[in-house]
């Protein structure tokens, strides 16, 4: 377990919500921000802020100098090759969005394949169902496992020859399911595809090696890792990126301009136009500090040990379905799950209530919802600032809720 | 004490619709079908209607969803039958007004339906409580056109 002092980094986690004191259980959605991140964001707008690569002047440098560092930041925390292959994007949706409409829109024909599966978020769905559409390319699902798992039989049968992209969430924001990304990685290379990971639930909790993985692209966003929102990363291999045309055309990623033509920036200003989010890349670079200050192989260990207990104390609760592998080594510490008897936006409210945040509907997994075969689910998520304590409540907060609604009932 | 505010929006008239839904079920030969949903939490709604000349005759509706959505669908119903179109239209209106704190007309006659004020504390059930609500104002205006 992390040290509780953790929990004074957030200033937010102080407070009490409806005359309690706050447990928050939505990291998922999004994390909460330690100090040192919102001081950073204040810190650059009380001192840096200009616009970055065009200024003369100091503050111009000391602006570009901030954002440029930012990136190198991200290259060290996710291991990539080179800095030209990090693009700061608005969030893991936009991420996804430039490769479908780049890459996707390039090399995807009618009749061509897009492999997903069934425990997607919308945003590793609809851009691609979009794709399809237009190019007259087929999308195809790679089915799960009853425990909410891939496995590498089931993406063999369904990846082929004729598949062009398979694109998997690293971590399901829903069932936990932590998914073999290098081994199906190479199971769409052996078969000429590329690999796009949504790592939006992976990066904030456990150390990722894009170079290890192997993946030719990886996305993630800012502020489910202690970062503001707004800045999202889209890592991408050299000689993918290099050959893609950019989705936004405008300032900040040309090279010369002419009355009818131009010519683009290098990578990997080239698929940043318009005046980057300069204060959110900042942040996110301070995040990493903060994040790599703790240890990401503390905070996986965290993460890992409060799943275990969450899960353990939450089956005692009588009447509850969790959803997804049961093994705690198999998941992220997110856990989702029913109560007889109590919907989930009944149970949501009753527990904030009692100062207690979960999150209660689809989870943006419509389709996940329709295979588990329920309307919404509720969902307690974890992070480096939760405590035992905290998983304590939440079980006497879903007590609360059953006899509640059993003695109204 | 967190209950005595929960006992504000669970009152024992909606935990009543809820647990023993009014309306329960499809009109096979209705004039008027309607389905919505709650795109941000996954309520959904099936409602059937028979509308004729003016008055709703019949209600019923299917669906799945919290307390507070079942339990205003299974008042609307109830509420609507027999009521002109106009009628049914101004209570869905005076809903939507208790729902965000406006004035509302109180000459109108609310009975069950009053429990649902409780709703307007807790901002992030509106929408469950007036998807019935939409469904049944979209139904009889599309009805009329």
């Amino acid at each position: 377990m992390l040290n509780i002092d953790i929990r004074k980094h957030f200033p937010i986690l102080e407070q009490e919500i409806n005359g309690h004191p706050l447990v928050y259980l939505d990291s998922a959605a999004t994390s909460q921000k330690p100090q040192q991140v919102i001081d950073a964001i204040s810190n650059y707008y009380e001192k840096d802020n200009s616009n970055v690569h065009r200024g003369v002047h100091t503050l111009g440098n000391q602006a570009t100098e901030a954002y440029e560092g930012a990136r190198d930041k991200v290259r060290d925390f996710i291991n990539a090759k080179s800095r030209e292959e990090i693009i700061f994007t608005r969030g893991t949706t936009t991420s996804i969005n430039i490769v479908a409409q780049s890459y996707g829109r390039a090399n995807v024909g009618e009749g061509d394949e897009i492999v997903i599966t069934h425990m997607e978020h919308h945003s590793n769905i609809i851009p691609w169902q979009q794709l399809a559409r237009e190019k007259g390319a087929v999308l195809k699902f790679i089915d799960l496992e009853a425990d909410g798992t891939i496995t590498l039989e089931k993406v063999r049968e369904v990846v082929t020859e004729r598949t062009k992209i398979v694109s998997i969430m690293h971590v399901s924001n829903v069932l936990g399911t932590v998914n073999p990304i290098k081994e199906i990685t190479e199971i769409a290379h052996e078969n000429g595809a590329i690999m796009v990971v949504d790592g939006a639930q992976a990066a904030p909790h456990m150390k990722v090696d894009v170079q290890h993985l192997d993946c030719d692209f990886y996305a993630f966003s800012g502020h489910k890792m202690v970062g503001p929102t707004g800045i999202g990363v889209l890592y991408g291999k050299k000689e993918l990126l290099n050959k893609m045309e950019p989705v936004e055309f405008g300032g900040e990623m040309i090279d010369f301009v002419g009355l009818y033509e131009s010519t683009w920036k290098e990578l990997p200003w080239k698929f940043e136009g318009g005046t980057p989010i300069i204060a959110g890349a900042v942040g996110l670079g301070a995040a990493i500090d903060y994040l790599e200050e703790i240890g990401l192989d503390n905070v996986e260990k965290h993460e890992q040990h409060l799943a275990e207990y969450a899960m353990n104390r939450m089956s005692e609760v009588e009447g509850i379905t969790i959803y997804g592998p049961l093994e705690p080594e198999k998941r992220a510490s997110l856990i989702t799950f029913n109560l007889n008897d109590v919907h989930p936006h009944d149970l949501a409210t009753v527990l904030d209530m009692h100062g207690i945040a979960v999150r209660a509907g689809h989870h943006c997994c419509q389709p996940l919802m329709k295979w588990l075969d329920v309307s919404a689910t509720a969902r307690a998520s974890f992070y480096i600032y939760n405590t035992e304590e905290d998983v304590d409540r939440l079980v006497d907060g879903l007590r609360i809720a059953k006899e509640y609604f059993n003695d109204v009932n | 004490m967190s209950t005595r505010n929960l006992d504000q929006l669970y009152r024992s008239v909606i935990m009543d619709h809820y647990k023993t839904p009014r309306n329960k079920g499809v009109i096979e030969e209705s004039s008027v079908t309607v389905d919505m949903n709650n795109p941000t939490c996954g309520d959904v709604i099936h409602l059937t209607m028979q509308v004729e000349d003016g008055t709703v005759q019949n209600a019923k509706f299917e669906g799945e969803g919290c307390s507070i959505s079942m339990a205003s669908a299974s008042m609307m119903t109830q509420m609507i039958k027999g009521k002109s179109v106009e009628d049914a239209l101004s209570l869905a209106n005076t809903i939507s007004n208790i729902m965000l704190g406006n004035e509302y007309d109180d000459s109108i006659e609310l009975g069950d339906i009053e429990a649902l004020s409780g709703v307007a504390k807790f901002p992030a059930r509106i929408k469950c409580a007036t998807l019935a609500w939409k469904a049944m104002e979209q139904g009889v205006r599309k009805d009329s056109e």
